[in-house]
């Protein structure tokens, strides 16, 4: 195959990675991993190289527009990036010593649980009542629902920060955003309304990914000629499907996308189990 | 100028919509130096074989130092072009932490200034501190 052909199909494939991670909201970088070793056998150490960047592309670009429109909470999300990017860099240190294999069985299993995230009943009650350390930390605030501001209040920020740190873990270990992980520690653990708790979960996305990608990039597994199509298929897919979005909703898309996302999944563990990585 | 300094110019509001611009116009800019050492690259390139990605040998000075990356930029190498593209990429969202640092002097919110020179700190650390293993 010449580097054209390779070029214009990853183009295609990444593309397609994109306009999926935005529909279903499992985030850019996720489907990159599988597309770039189960179909282009690439070796996962590339994939990783290459879906942390794509990881960083699509939650700067979106987290953009959330941002001006006042829905992100900067400071809680200053504040768990203490844990993310500690978590990141302890990830990538262990990700020395951890043999490919188990990495490739570790990613299936993070992928059912984030397809099976993007399912679950979503927390739209904002709390009236905050607990002691979300006051001193001033995390309580409010944002826009229908031209209106909505204050809400947080609780369990000790249990929020340490599913943050785990979260940061899994993503310097695998290369991906692990948004699933980020939504569970606050709209489960810390009750935010489900559009903060997404949107300043992508947010943070882009540090926790900075962080290990620095380590990876020195280690060499950015390649460019696998980085140039990823990042802007990716992108492309991602603002194709972020204009998707506004006009329909792809509720039944989304369950079928899930459903796939799990095979791919299992064909990852399978792999990993049969030592092909 | 003075106003520029002054904290009643900064509101919450202002330091969103330079946060947000900030994140969009790194991403614009990494995009835009990928795709043009991308293309040359494909020009230059594109009728050669693909590189075995099946193993990982991992990437030389070229790619993954700083230096070795401004080199081969100086000397218009296509791949060190879009590694330029990469470091912006990844840069975006560490000044988007910068960015953010200076907004909460501004304000002079203490306890925030602090928590993102932890953040800061933890990046710095992962670029300089030799854990590449």
């Amino acid at each position: 195959m010449t580097i054209l052909t390779f070029t214009l199909i990853l183009l295609a494939g990444a593309y397609l990675a994109g306009l999926l991670g935005s529909l279903t909201g499992l985030g850019g970088g996720v489907v990159v991993i599988p597309l770039l070793t189960l179909v282009f056998h690439v070796d996962i150490r590339y994939a990783i190289g290459a879906a942390l960047l794509a990881s960083i592309a699509t939650s700067s670009g979106a987290a953009s527009a959330y941002v001006k429109e006042g829905i992100t909470n900067i400071r809680l999300g200053m504040f768990l990036e203490i844990a993310t990017t500690i978590g990141a860099v302890m990830g990538a240190l262990i990700a020395v010593y951890t043999p490919t294999n188990t990495i490739a069985m570790l990613f299936g299993g993070i992928l059912i649980f984030s397809a099976a995230m993007t399912l679950r009943k979503k927390n739209e009650v904002a709390l009236t009542e905050g607990s002691r350390l979300s006051e001193l930390l001033k995390l309580n605030s409010d944002y826009p629902v229908n031209g209106k501001k909505v204050a809400y209040k947080l609780r369990n920020v000790a249990g929020g920060f340490s599913l943050m740190t785990v979260a940061g873990v899994v993503s310097g270990l695998l290369g991906i955003g692990s948004g699933a992980l980020k939504v569970l520690a606050m709209d489960t653990t810390m009750k935010i309304p489900f559009k903060v708790s997404t949107t300043t979960s992508n947010f943070m996305i882009g540090v926790t990914a900075a962080a290990s990608a620095v380590v990876y990039l020195q280690r060499g597994y950015m390649d460019p000629g696998i980085a140039f199509p990823v990042i802007l298929g990716v992108l492309g897919g991602a603002f194709t499907g972020s204009k998707l979005l506004t006009r329909m909703n792809p509720k039944v898309l989304r369950i079928i996308f899930c459903i796939a996302i799990t095979f791919v999944a299992i064909e990852m563990i399978y792999n990993g189990y049969q030592h092909k990585f | 100028m003075k106003k520029i300094f002054s904290k009643h110019y900064w509101a919450d509001k202002d330091v969103e919509q330079l946060v947000g611009q900030m994140l969009i116009t790194g991403v614009i800019t990494a995009s835009l130096v990928v795709l043009i050492g991308g293309i040359v690259y494909l020009t230059q390139h594109g009728q050669g074989s693909v590189p075995d990605y099946r193993i990982f040998k991992g990437e030389g000075a070229g790619y993954t130092t700083f230096s070795g990356i401004f080199k081969g930029v100086l000397k218009w190498n296509t791949t060190e072009i879009i590694q330029l593209g990469v470091l912006v990429l990844i840069a975006t969202p560490i000044l988007r932490v910068a960015c953010s640092l200076f907004a909460f002097i501004l304000e002079r919110d203490k306890l925030y200034i602090f928590i993102t020179l932890i953040v800061l700190c933890v990046i710095l650390f992962s670029i300089f501190g030799g854990i590449k293993g």
